[in-house]
């Protein structure tokens, strides 16, 4: 039985079975998340939140994709029907695919690429077209408007986002994410990590991260008081369950990214306590309470505010500090903490 | 068969359906979306060289950015197939004779076209060792030490072409209401708001 572990087709299988074990492992964590997300919009605004079903209503999400599950898909009778089908299945299956990349403790990855932040951020910026495929597919006019308005705020946003990475690929020396977070060790614990160095990208990569994702303050492809619901506005049953899932994954993946690129990944934070995968779920935990709390506290950016923001603010800056990282990194500034690879870091 | 072997025939069978579908599509956002696909699979055969680190760029430049707003444009053409249908007949001559132009060109490159002898020994000399480093690592060495040049100058032209097409669109419009943030930021009560204390009876003027 051993030697077949060894030839392609068991390679073959031992590879599927650890795609299927984070698929799964995703997917439940998501269900949990959205359970989560709503308790702690409840908790702002002074509700409840979902409390019948299951003991503290922990199923409730559970029953709400039963019933999507259940429900019949309706197609609307202008719409390019495979496309619109196509469409949230791309956007789920590509927000999950990202998840291939993402090492949740030292050598805990199903496939550890060289390029793995380059994959990651190629699968986030293919995210686009299952929204602009659905919105054009719907063959409605909010449906489009809303596909249109989240086209452009994506690419605006992965511009950015892309500066950000390259500060980090700089001080690392690497494309690898393991590699990256292998860099942010050392004997100081949580002062080693990135987000020190770079301080102000990561509340650049948050914020671009929130409009990436479409998260509220810049959910405006689904603008219910102007779109109604923008480009899930004919999406009924499956389908919208698949659009939403896909969102819910890209959210926790930003998470994820976050939690490695700037705070340490699977470190932890006091130098004496061990490493392991604990913290870098806690840390996923962490993050999409805030990308929760947001949601809850901000109002919604008008459009020009967004593109405006993007494009004058948050582009001039990333870029700016790509030139201000590599300098450092290049004279070795700050005790080399931008350039790990030179002090073998 | 071996995997990588049936994962090739995979990708390349995709690439020329798709890319024959990009011709035959009756609807130019199926033919895009067919363009998508060509890039995808064409990604996946770099991936099958070890050319990760193009393969990546290929879907983050051209699938990410260029192709989204070839499919922006395109959804928001109102394009008639019926007209679209009878221009056929009128341009296949001309895509005929392009096809046949490019098909020559091949056709040389593959079997008259000789190459001087020191272009292999050349080639072979940026080669780095492939087990040793990374193509990104090998990629970055060459083009910002030996080809620098090359580089900043490809740049240049981008950048060039760049300016040229805000020039040629962009007009300033003096009827349009702009907005200045920095402004409406330092608007302070004093300059907006003024206090009057009002007779009953007079009002102000």
């Amino acid at each position: 039985m051993t030697e077949f572990w060894g030839t392609g087709l068991g390679i073959f299988v031992i590879i599927l079975a650890q795609c299927l074990a984070l698929a799964g492992f995703v997917l439940i964590t998501l269900v949990f998340l959205v359970y989560g997300d709503r308790k702690i919009w409840a908790a702002v605004q002074m509700r409840r939140g979902p409390n019948v079903v299951g003991a503290f209503g922990l199923l409730q999400s559970v029953a709400d994709a039963l019933k999507y599950l259940l429900k019949e898909i309706v197609i609307p009778a202008g719409a390019d029907r495979s496309v619109f089908i196509l469409a949230p299945a791309i956007s789920f299956i590509l927000a999950l695919c990202a998840w291939a990349v993402i090492p949740f403790s030292d050598g805990w990855v199903v496939a550890n690429l060289n390029i793995g932040i380059l994959y990651v951020f190629a699968m986030s910026s293919l995210e686009v077209y299952g929204v602009i495929m659905g919105g054009w597919a719907s063959n409605s006019k909010y449906a489009f408007l809303g596909a249109l308005r989240s086209a452009a705020q994506m690419i605006s946003y992965e511009v950015s986002i892309g500066f950000i990475i390259i500060g980090v690929l700089i001080t690392t020396g690497s494309l690898n994410l393991s590699e990256i977070v292998r860099a942010q060790d050392g004997s100081a614990g949580f002062f080693n990590w990135y987000w020190l160095p770079h301080l102000p990208m990561v509340v650049l990569f948050f914020v671009s991260a929130l409009a990436e994702t479409n998260r509220p303050p810049f959910d405006l492809p689904e603008a219910e008081s102007e779109l109604v619901a923008g480009y899930q506005v004919e999406y009924s049953s499956t389908p919208f369950l698949l659009f939403m899932m896909g969102e819910y994954a890209a959210i926790l993946l930003m998470c994820a990214l976050m939690s490695i690129l700037f705070f340490g990944g699977w470190l932890s934070p006091i130098p004496g306590l061990p490493d392991g995968a604990f913290w870098m779920i806690a840390k996923m935990g962490v993050f999409f309470f805030l990308f929760s709390l947001v949601k809850a506290v901000v109002p919604r950016y008008r459009y020009d505010q967004l593109m405006r923001l993007g494009w004058k603010v948050f582009l001039p800056i990333s870029l700016g500090w790509v030139a201000v990282s590599g300098l450092f990194a290049h004279y070795g500034w700050f005790y080399g903490s931008y350039a790990r690879w030179a002090i073998g870091g | 068969m071996s995997l990588i072997e049936l994962a090739f025939y995979g990708f390349s069978g995709v690439a020329v359906f798709a890319a024959f579908s990009v011709v035959l599509a009756r609807n130019p956002v199926h033919a895009v979306l067919f363009l998508i696909l060509t890039f995808l699979s064409t990604a996946g055969l770099f991936v099958l060289m070890g050319a990760e680190f193009i393969a990546m760029l290929l879907i983050i430049v051209y699938v990410g950015a260029v192709a989204v707003l070839f499919l922006f444009v395109v959804m928001m053409l109102d394009v008639d197939f019926a007209e679209l249908k009878a221009g056929m007949a009128r341009y296949i001559p001309v895509g005929l004779l392009i096809g046949v132009v490019l098909l020559m060109a091949l056709g040389i490159q593959y079997t008259t076209w000789e190459t001087s002898p020191e272009a292999a020994a050349l080639r072979q000399n940026e080669t780095p060792d492939m087990s040793e480093v990374q193509n990104s690592v090998a990629l970055g060495r060459l083009i910002y030490t030996k080809y620098i040049f090359g580089f900043q100058a490809a740049g240049l032209i981008l950048l060039v072409a760049m300016i040229g097409a805000i020039v040629l669109t962009h007009r300033r419009r003096t009827n349009v209401k702009r907005q200045d943030i920095v402004a409406q930021i330092y608007r302070d009560p004093d300059a907006a708001i003024e206090l009057r204390d009002v007779k009953p009876g007079s009002g102000t003027e």
